[in-house]
């Protein structure tokens, strides 16, 4: 007996994804600018949203206080670039462990609360987070600071080149997390996980250390979350702390997205990011009425549809875009 | 040594709205386990109501009371039967994702029917009234009253609790809800009646916080916040231990913002964070969460 990942499914998945990736890291040849800063937002909320599955979605541990780590990139990226002289793609892979260390001791405080009170716990966090970053001053204190000219001119000779290495970066740290989130899933560790996300009780009388393995993930998802949220100021050039810990634009929109889309499953973020910016596109003229909306569709959908709209089609069609699912296979079946 | 006085009673007195924010948050979760992410966001949507019961019927914000309680009742009851009574169940997401999407849906709900401006509910001359304690010590008459009105709405909630059929409910609930429903009670009913008190607490601190204050749609999340950390450091399900939480959170947040006006905020969640990290089950603690 063997175990297998991959289904008939999974295999035209594959081949998908990476024609998709193929065409999506060829768009400087043949997008606009406007289409590539589009797309570049679009891999940064994916990545988010996908980490952020990875933490309610399969780890069960719901934050409504992720802002704190994107916040905590982009202040930073900001304070290595500005005054420390780091390159900014250096800076970039600097936030990751530097995130992932200040989620160790926020977790052992937090973990305390169970269930919804974490919830709110971590938000406490993301707000002392907010207000001691607005008594910084030389980072601008309360109402923020924009990257120097010097800085954003120095990363590539041209700004057409500097557009396609942003928007390259934000491409590959998306594959980078997506990645990661994959592989982490395929491992013995990512079975776990999904143990956990089925039945944490029966998880743990299998003799999954439940606690370690969210501790484990709470620190990588804020180790994710902080690469993405240094390269979302890179691409902004400007950080204030409202704008860096905002629980709207970092958390709300980024539930809806993994909601909507499917949580639990990988690809549900991607197809709930879609839907969102399609969204968005259409309805942005109707400012506080769409948030308005995307709060009542998240609520139907949470209510009628919890396993969102990829839910809907993969257990209709038992479809899987990557290779995840485990099946034994008999020899005989392989050989 | 009087300056310090006065800043210390002043947060006490604060105190008493922050453990009206945590006494709704506390009575819901105790009876059928949901935090309300939306709590803050009907603090402010009470503050709005009573704008409209005070500007339409030319009635004194206290007076108004008299209304606004009765109607945030009737919307936590109609919320909870229509629509968080589905979101109840082993499972921890739903009721947390549809009570934020609520929250996001009250802001911008606010935000388009009475734009972004401040506001603020004027009670005229008893906002400037002031009794003398001692000797340099002034208090507020109005803060005096709010705290009163805290204790006492904390006092009948705990007589209601443990003196009445529907505070014998809601323990049975909280007990144990399948043998509750056994008994013959109605649990949809019962979480109906739970969030249609705590909104009625609601009613009543969104009242005073808007005549204490401005107010905007956008204030709700930070009042859940307050009233969550009362919760959390008072201890969980003790209605006593919300008051002492709402206290120590409304000194900590006074003695703060008489060191430096930009740490009021701080100073509250540090001793939040502190208390969480040496004390978790809270100061007097009497059900584990």
């Amino acid at each position: 007996m063997t175990v297998e990942h991959a289904t008939p499914s999974s295999r035209v998945g594959v081949v998908l994804v990476a024609g998709a990736l193929i065409v999506l890291a060829l768009a400087p040849f043949w997008g606009a600018r406007e289409t590539l800063r589009l797309l570049a937002e679009i891999f940064t909320f994916v990545a988010l949203a996908s980490l952020w599955n990875l933490l309610a979605g399969y780890a069960g541990l719901v934050s409504v206080g992720q802002q704190a780590f994107v916040g905590f990139g982009g202040y930073l990226l900001f304070a290595l670039v500005m005054l420390a002289g780091v390159h900014p793609i250096a800076a970039i892979a600097i936030a990751g462990p530097a995130a992932a260390l200040v989620a160790v001791p926020v977790a052992l405080l937090i973990f305390r609360l169970r269930g919804a009170y974490f919830a709110i716990g971590s938000w406490v966090v993301a707000e002392v987070f907010r207000l001691l970053a607005s008594q910084i001053s030389v980072l601008g204190g309360g109402s923020g600071i924009s990257l120097p000219a010097s800085i954003v001119i120095a990363m590539a000779p041209s700004r057409q080149l500097r557009e396609f290495e942003l928007y390259w970066l934000a491409l590959a740290l998306a594959v980078l997390v997506l990645g990661a989130i994959v592989a982490l899933l395929r491992s013995r560790h990512g079975l776990a996980l999904t143990a956990v996300r089925d039945n944490e009780l029966a998880a743990q009388s299998t003799g999954i250390d439940v606690t370690q393995l969210k501790f484990v993930v709470y620190v990588l998802v804020a180790f994710g979350t902080g690469m993405i949220g240094a390269m979302i100021f890179l691409m902004k050039l400007r950080i204030s702390p409202d704008t860096a810990f905002n629980v709207n634009d970092w958390t709300a929109f980024v539930i809806f997205i993994t909601v909507i889309g499917g949580i639990g499953r990988i690809e549900g973020p991607i197809i709930g990011t879609i839907v969102f910016f399609v969204l968005r596109q259409a309805l942005a003229d109707l400012g506080s009425l769409y948030l308005l909306m995307m709060g009542a569709v998240a609520i139907v959908i949470m209510l009628w549809a919890p396993k969102g709209l990829w839910g809907l089609v993969a257990e209709r069609f038992s479809w899987q875009v990557l290779p995840l699912q485990r099946r034994l296979v008999s020899a005989a079946e392989t050989g | 040594m009087t300056e310090w006085i006065n800043v210390i009673l002043q947060g006490v007195l604060i105190g008493g709205l922050y453990a009206m924010f945590a006494a709704g948050l506390s009575l819901i979760f105790g009876v059928m386990r949901l935090v309300n992410i939306a709590h803050g966001d009907l603090i402010v949507l009470a503050a709005y109501i009573a704008l409209l019961v005070t500007q339409g019927l030319g009635i004194d914000p206290l007076t108004s009371l008299l209304l606004v309680v009765p109607i945030m009742a009737l919307i936590g009851y109609v919320l909870q039967r229509g629509l968080l009574n589905f979101t109840l169940g082993d499972d921890l997401l739903p009721p947390l994702l549809v009570t934020f999407g609520l929250s996001i849906i009250i802001q911008n709900g606010l935000l388009e029917l009475f734009t972004a401006d401040s506001r603020k509910l004027q009670a005229g001359a008893i906002e400037i009234q002031t009794v003398q304690l001692t000797q340099g010590i002034w208090l507020g008459v109005l803060p005096v009253i709010q705290f009163i009105v805290a204790v006492a709405v904390i006092a009948g909630l705990q007589a209601l609790f443990y003196r009445t059929a529907l505070g014998r409910a809601f323990r049975a609930t909280s007990d144990d809800q399948p043998v509750a429903q056994l008994m013959g009670l109605d649990t949809r009913h019962v979480f109906a009646m739970a969030m249609a008190l705590s909104l009625a607490v609601i009613a009543i601190a969104g009242v005073f916080l808007a005549v204490r204050a401005n107010f905007d749609p956008s204030i709700g999340p930070a009042r859940l916040i307050f009233g969550f950390e009362a919760v959390i450091i008072g201890g969980l399900g003790s209605m006593w231990g919300t008051l002492a939480g709402g206290i120590i959170l409304g000194v900590s947040q006074a003695i703060g913002a008489q060191i430096n006006p930009g740490w009021q905020l701080l100073a509250g969640h540090i001793v939040f964070l502190a208390i969480l990290g040496l004390r978790p089950q809270g100061l007097f603690p009497k059900v584990s969460g």
